[in-house]
């Protein structure tokens, strides 16, 4: 039962969340009534069983005991601040809920649109990026502080004060609870999808040697990109970052050899990508072609789909892969799509071709840039030129903390160094 | 209506020229956002302020008040003026913030008044 429990938990947490933050305008009084459902669930379902409608069953528990204690410990003026501490203003226009109006057993269930507000809170540009995801996680997540800090490889007191810090932001500057006007909207949601792609590139799995529960980001990324794409089917780049994610998600098997180093995409053994993830994520990806709307995670999501459709690595559509490059990069002109481009482009061009692509970058901006060095290393050995390559790596393995990847550069380099014609 | 605090911030090269093209640009521009904040009635109190060197910090201790010539903060970094606004919510007030910004071509510091 505790297992049913756990799931319903994790699905239903931060609709409810959001819902109740709707109605009750505060997160911290939503958090702490959900919560309190949550452990009247666990008390009564498993002798009653799990409700039809569990999430409603939990949002007007949760609301019913947040108004009991409210009327318990407030007085009156206080109550109706609690109520309207964060401002709603909603595209459509609905009536305050009043608490002493209301019918405690009128049944209360979860809103769609609650969910995309609260995505559009947790994410409000006003906060770190470091921020947006740890709130998102949180409350729409349902994931506690500790399973979070272990996550992303920080001390839990960090994530605590990191979560209680953003809260009170948004709180005593009055952020307001809903999704954002038609003006703002393009600019809020690539925050939130670049939010949750974070979750997914940056996470890591928590390993648990005792009884701690494990959280695969990945697995949380896509089902918050799922609800995403589901909540705004008219927004293609919400369905371009989940095809994306899909299809990325689909060559994990192979990403990682035995020994827990990172496998390059050329080298990948292709009969391990999960097959089912790639014919989604080319679905999704077809649907995106046929809106015509392009945006950055819809082009990164058409690349990853040219790498999946290819049998081998000799077998990719690099012609296919530069022209998308080029659309992405007209849009977003930073370093990482150049670099992204460049490698492309030596596939397709040679390694002398990717090089005159990336002599088009400014060395001094990138030299800090770890990839910016390991890939122009790799396209002058590449291009024959060994002693400029092994500089390159030098300073790559200068910038590079990951042992795989030291490890890995250290063998390129000393490849580069072997092959190079001795000096006279 | 929540209050948000509005401030500009200068580097050390902050000398008021009035006469160049840069400040004549820059006034006419803060003059007419500010000329919008009081159609809106977003508007509350604003003013521009003297370069840090004409402060005087004051600190009162033991009954007695003591005075240091110049800013409080010893940084480059100094205040150069300020608006105080109403807003509806914290979206309101960025999008303020992000035009007093362009009006005098230097970063703003947008902070809610404590209160509501």
């Amino acid at each position: 039962m505790s297992d049913t429990l756990d799931a319903v938990f994790r699905r239903e947490a931060g609709r409810c969340t959001a819902t109740l933050i709707r109605l009750l305008g505060d997160i911290d009084l939503a958090e702490e009534a959900v919560a309190e459902a949550f452990a009247v669930a666990a008390a009564q379902w498993p002798t009653r069983g799990i409700p039809p409608n569990p999430g409603g069953w939990i949002t007007t528990t949760a609301r019913n005991r947040a108004i009991d204690r409210l009327r318990r410990e407030s007085t009156r003026p206080e109550r109706h601040l609690a109520a309207h501490r964060l401002q709603t203003n909603d595209m459509e226009p609905e009536p305050d809920p009043d608490p002493e109006l209301e019918q405690l057993d009128a049944f209360v269930d979860v809103v769609a649109d609650d969910q995309l507000r609260l995505m559009f809170l947790c994410c409000h540009p006003a906060l770190g990026a470091d921020a947006q995801v740890a709130l998102t996680l949180r409350l729409l997540g349902g994931l506690d502080t500790g399973e979070i800090a272990r996550a992303f490889l920080v001390p839990e007191q960090t994530m605590a004060q990191r979560i209680v810090r953003a809260k009170r932001k948004l709180r005593d500057n009055h952020a307001p609870y809903r999704i954002p006007r038609p003006a703002e909207l393009p600019d809020r949601l690539q925050a939130v999808l670049a939010a949750v792609y974070l979750i997914y590139t940056e996470g890591h799995t928590a390993t648990s040697g005792d009884t701690l529960t494990r959280v695969d980001l990945s697995a949380e990324a896509i089902r918050l990109a799922r609800a995403l794409a589901e909540l705004m089917p008219d927004e293609p780049e919400a369905v371009g970052l989940l095809a994306l994610m899909l299809l990325t998600e689909a060559r994990r098997a192979a990403r990682v050899d035995a020994d827990g180093s990172m496998i390059r995409l050329a080298d990948q053994d292709r009969t391990r990508w999960d097959q089912a993830l790639i014919a989604e994520g080319h679905r999704l990806v077809r649907a995106c072609l046929r809106r015509n709307q392009p945006g950055p995670f819809q082009i990164q999501a058409a690349i990853a789909a040219v790498h999946a459709d290819a049998a081998s690595a000799q077998a990719t559509d690099w012609g296919q892969i530069v022209t998308l490059y080029d659309q992405l990069h007209a849009i977003r002109p930073d370093a990482v799509v150049a670099l992204g481009r460049a490698v492309a482009v030596a596939e397709l061009d040679g390694p002398t071709g990717g090089l005159a692509a990336l002599a088009e970058l400014d060395p001094d901006q990138l030299d800090t840039y770890q990839p910016y060095h390991a890939v122009r290393a790799d396209l002058l050995a590449r291009a024959g030129r060994h002693d400029e390559a092994i500089t390159a790596y030098n300073r790559a393995l200068e910038l590079t903390t990951n042992p795989a990847e030291r490890a890995f550069l250290t063998r390129q380099r000393q490849t580069a160094a072997r092959t190079r014609r001795p000096r006279r | 209506m929540p209050q948000y605090l509005l401030s500009v911030w200068h580097d050390d090269t902050y000398e008021l020229d009035f006469a160049s093209p840069e400040a004549q640009r820059q006034m006419t521009q803060v003059g007419a956002f500010n000329d919008e904040l009081q159609r809106s009635g977003a508007w509350v109190f604003a003013s521009g302020l003297h370069p840090a060197s004409s402060a005087t910090v004051v600190r009162a201790a033991g009954g007695a008040v003591s005075m240091t010539d110049g800013p409080y903060a010893e940084t480059k970094e100094q205040m150069g003026g300020f608006w105080v606004v109403q807003a509806a919510d914290l979206d309101a007030a960025l999008d303020l913030a992000g035009r007093a910004a362009a009006a005098c071509e230097r970063p703003v510091e947008l902070r809610p008044m404590e209160g509501e």
